[in-house]
C-alpha cells in the first residue's frame, strides 16, 4: 500500500458487481428484468451477521464511499470523513455496505448501460426509478449478502430519504435509521432548482433527446450548468464568503468583502471570469460534466422530486411511520438552506406523533447542505457516540 | 445518582412513556430506564449534554423549552418531568400547563427560594443569595424565575392543578419531620407530583 494513504483510511478497495435476474417491478409500473449493482464493502461481517451498516448515497454519489481505488487516487471516496477504522462509522466494528443505485452511472445498471433487449444504450428509455425502487433493490442485495437486519441504515440528503423509506417499507430489517440533512419531501423551491438543472441538460443541442451516446457526444454545457446551479444550493452564503474571500485576512474586512475575491486582481470590463466564485463554479461544472451521465442526473433529480412517503397515507407522515420499529437519529445543519433544520423537524415531529424513539440534533455549521460530508466536529462526535451505542447494543444482544 | 431520583422513581409506572424537559446528561432518564424500563424522550439544548445523553443511550431531541411544546400531542406521555429547570424558563406557568396537557401526570423539582438560608442571606446581607447550590450572581444567572413552595402552591390552586404529592428535601436530599412541618422554611428542593385530571389514576 502506498505510504500516501492515511492510516485511518480503509485503504485500497475494489468494487464488486452483483447480477440480479429476478425482475424488479418499479413504482412506475415498469419492470427491470435483469440488472447489476456495483457494491463496495468495508470492514468485516461478524459471525451473527449483525454488524452490517448500509450507507445510501445522495444525488451525485456512488458506491465509492471510502478508501482509494488506486494508490495514485488524489481523493478518497465521498464519505471518507466518516467511514474508516476509528472513524464515526467505524470499520473496526462494523461491516459497511455501499452501492451505486439503479439508474446510476458508476457501474450499476443505468441509462449508460446496454439494454439487453435492444443491444444499445438504454439512454432516455431507462425507466424512472424512485427512492422506493432503490430501497427494494437494496433489500435484494441485503438478502444476497445473507444479512437479516442492518444494524443501521445511514445516509445524507437523498441518501437520508432512502433511510426513511427503509424504516417505512421494511421496518423489521433495520435497527437504527440515521437520516442526515434530509427532508420529508421536496419544497416547490427545491423542485424549481431541479427543473432548471434538467432544462439546461435537455435544451443542450448535444442532448439528442437523450440518445447522445449513440451520437458519440454528451450535453457538456447542459450538465455544467446543472451542476453549477446545484452547487450554489449546496453552499451557504457564509461558506461562500469564507471560501472566496481569502485575500481579506482582517476579520472586519471579511464582512465587507462578501467573498468577492478577484481572479486576476482587477476587473476585466468584459464577459470574462472576474471573480473567484465564477472560476470555481466553472471548474466544478466542468469536472462534473466529464464524470457524470446526463440521463442519470435527470433520473436522480426526478427521484428527489417524487419522494414523498406520506402519499400512501393521505399525506400523513406520522401514519407512514406507524409500523416502523427502529430507533431514529435525525441530524440537520444550521446554514443548510436546501434542506434546512425545519425540514428535519417535520420528520422528528411526525415520528413523535407516531410515538417512535427518536433523537435529533441541529448542528451549528457554516458549510450549508454540504456540511453532512465534512468533518464538522460536533456532528462527527455525535455520530461516533451514537454508533458506539449501536455497537454496544449488538454486543449486549449477542451475549 | 442524585438522591431525588429515588423519590421520583416511586412515581413512575414500569414500562411507561416519560418525557424529560431539560434532560441534561440524561442520567435521570437512564436511571429510570434501568429501574422502570421506561420509553423515554429527553429535550435538551446544550450540545455537550446532548452528547452525554446519547452516550447514556437516551433518546434526546434538541429543542428549546422557551419556544413551547406545540409539537407534542396531548396525552402522548404518561409522565412529563421538569427537574431543576422551572426557574430557568421564560414562561414557567405556560410550560406547566403544557406539561400537564402532554402527560397524564407531571413531576417538577425546583430550588425553594423560601428556604431559611435564602431568607437569612437576604435579611442579613441585603443582597441576592449566592450559595454553593445556587452559585450565580443576579446578572448572569440562568435562573430568572425563582419561587417558593408557597408561591408554587398558589400557582397550582390558580390553575386547578391537583398536587398528588409534595415533598421537600435539603441539599443533601434528606427529608425530616421538621421539613414536613415547615416545608417552605426548611426545604431546599421542592419535589411535586402533579396532575390536571380530576380523579385520575396515575
Amino acid at each position: 500500500m502506498s505510504a500516501s494513504i492515511p492510516t485511518d483510511s480503509v485503504g485500497l478497495v475494489t468494487p464488486q458487481s452483483y447480477h440480479f435476474d429476478e425482475p424488479l417491478e418499479l413504482r412506475s409500473g415498469k419492470v427491470l428484468d435483469v440488472y447489476d449493482l456495483t457494491v463496495e464493502t468495508y470492514g468485516t461481517l461478524n459471525g451473527e451477521k449483525s454488524n452490517a451498516i448500509l450507507v445510501c448515497h445522495a444525488l451525485s454519489g456512488d458506491h465509492h464511499a471510502a478508501g482509494y481505488h488506486s494508490a495514485t487516487d488524489k481523493k478518497p471516496g465521498w464519505w471518507d470523513a466518516c467511514i474508516g477504522p476509528g472513524k464515526a462509522i467505524d470499520t473496526d466494528l462494523f461491516f459497511v455496505v455501499s452501492l451505486n443505485n439503479l439508474g446510476g452511472c458508476a457501474g450499476s445498471t443505468g441509462p449508460a448501460s446496454i439494454n439487453p433487449e435492444t443491444e444499445t444504450f438504454y439512454g432516455p428509455d431507462f425507466p424512472v426509478v424512485t427512492v422506493r425502487d432503490w430501497v427494494k433493490s437494496q433489500l435484494r442485495l441485503m438478502d444476497r449478502l445473507g444479512i437479516e437486519k442492518w444494524a443501521a441504515v445511514i445516509g445524507g440528503s437523498l441518501g437520508g430519504m432512502q433511510v426513511l423509506r427503509w424504516a417505512i417499507s421494511y421496518p423489521q430489517r433495520l435497527g437504527h435509521a440515521i437520516s442526515i440533512a434530509a427532508a420529508p419531501k421536496l419544497s416547490a423551491q427545491n423542485i424549481a432548482f431541479n427543473e432548471v438543472a434538467r432544462h439546461s441538460i435537455i435544451s443542450d443541442p448535444s442532448f439528442h433527446a437523450g440518445h447522445y451516446l449513440q451520437n458519440n457526444t454528451y450535453p457538456k454545457q447542459g450538465l455544467m450548468l446543472a451542476r453549477m446551479v446545484g452547487h450554489i444550493t449546496y453552499l451557504s452564503d457564509s461558506a461562500m464568503r469564507a471560501k472566496f474571500g481569502k485575500t481579506v485576512t482582517d476579520f472586519e474586512a471579511t464582512g465587507t468583502n462578501f467573498g468577492r475575491d478577484l481572479r486576476t486582481g482587477k476587473l476585466s470590463f468584459g464577459l470574462n471570469v472576474d471573480f473567484q466564485v465564477e472560476s470555481y463554479l466553472h471548474y466544478q461544472g466542468e469536472r462534473f460534466s466529464e464524470n457524470f451521465d446526463a440521463n442519470t442526473y435527470l433520473l436522480m433529480t426526478k427521484a428527489l422530486d417524487y419522494f414523498d412517503p406520506s402519499v400512501d397515507y393521505e399525506g400523513n407522515l406520522a401514519k407512514a411511520f406507524a409500523n416502523s420499529s427502529c430507533k431514529f437519529l435525525l441530524i440537520s445543519f444550521s446554514t443548510d438552506w436546501r434542506f434546512p433544520p425545519e425540514r428535519s423537524r417535520e420528520i422528528v415531529n411526525a415520528l413523535l406523533k407516531a410515538g417512535k424513539e427518536v433523537s435529533y440534533l441541529e448542528i451549528e455549521a457554516d458549510q450549508g447542505h454540504d456540511a453532512f460530508l465534512l468533518p464538522v466536529p460536533r456532528y462527527i462526535r455525535a455520530l461516533t457516540t451514537y454508533l458506539k451505542r449501536v455497537h454496544q447494543e449488538l454486543a449486549a444482544h449477542a451475549s | 445518582m442524585r438522591p431525588e431520583f429515588g423519590i421520583i422513581q416511586n412515581w413512575i409506572e414500569p414500562g411507561s412513556r416519560v418525557l424529560d424537559l431539560g434532560c441534561g446528561d440524561g442520567s435521570l432518564l437512564h436511571y429510570l430506564k434501568s429501574t422502570k424500563q421506561i420509553h423515554e424522550i429527553g429535550l435538551e439544548i446544550d450540545p455537550d449534554n446532548m452528547e452525554k445523553s446519547i452516550f447514556n443511550g437516551i433518546n434526546v431531541i434538541q429543542q428549546d423549552l422557551d419556544r413551547g411544546l406545540e409539537n407534542f400531542q396531548s396525552h402522548s406521555f404518561d409522565t412529563v418531568l421538569l427537574a431543576q429547570t422551572l426557574q430557568a424558563l421564560s414562561n414557567p406557568a405556560e410550560l406547566v400547563d403544557d406539561m400537564l396537557r402532554i402527560g397524564k401526570n407531571g413531576i417538577i423539582t425546583f430550588p425553594n427560594f423560601g428556604n431559611w438560608k435564602s431568607r437569612l442571606y437576604l435579611f442579613t446581607r441585603g443582597r441576592m443569595p449566592v450559595s454553593k447550590f445556587m452559585p450565580h450572581q443576579w446578572y448572569d444567572t440562568p435562573n430568572i424565575h425563582f419561587c417558593t413552595v408557597k408561591d408554587f402552591d398558589a400557582l397550582c390552586r390558580e390553575k386547578n392543578i391537583t398536587v398528588l404529592t409534595r415533598t421537600v428535601v435539603d441539599s443533601q436530599h434528606q427529608g425530616s419531620w421538621a421539613m414536613k412541618a415547615w416545608p417552605n422554611f426548611l426545604g431546599e428542593i421542592a419535589i411535586y407530583h402533579l396532575t390536571k385530571r380530576s380523579g385520575s389514576q396515575v
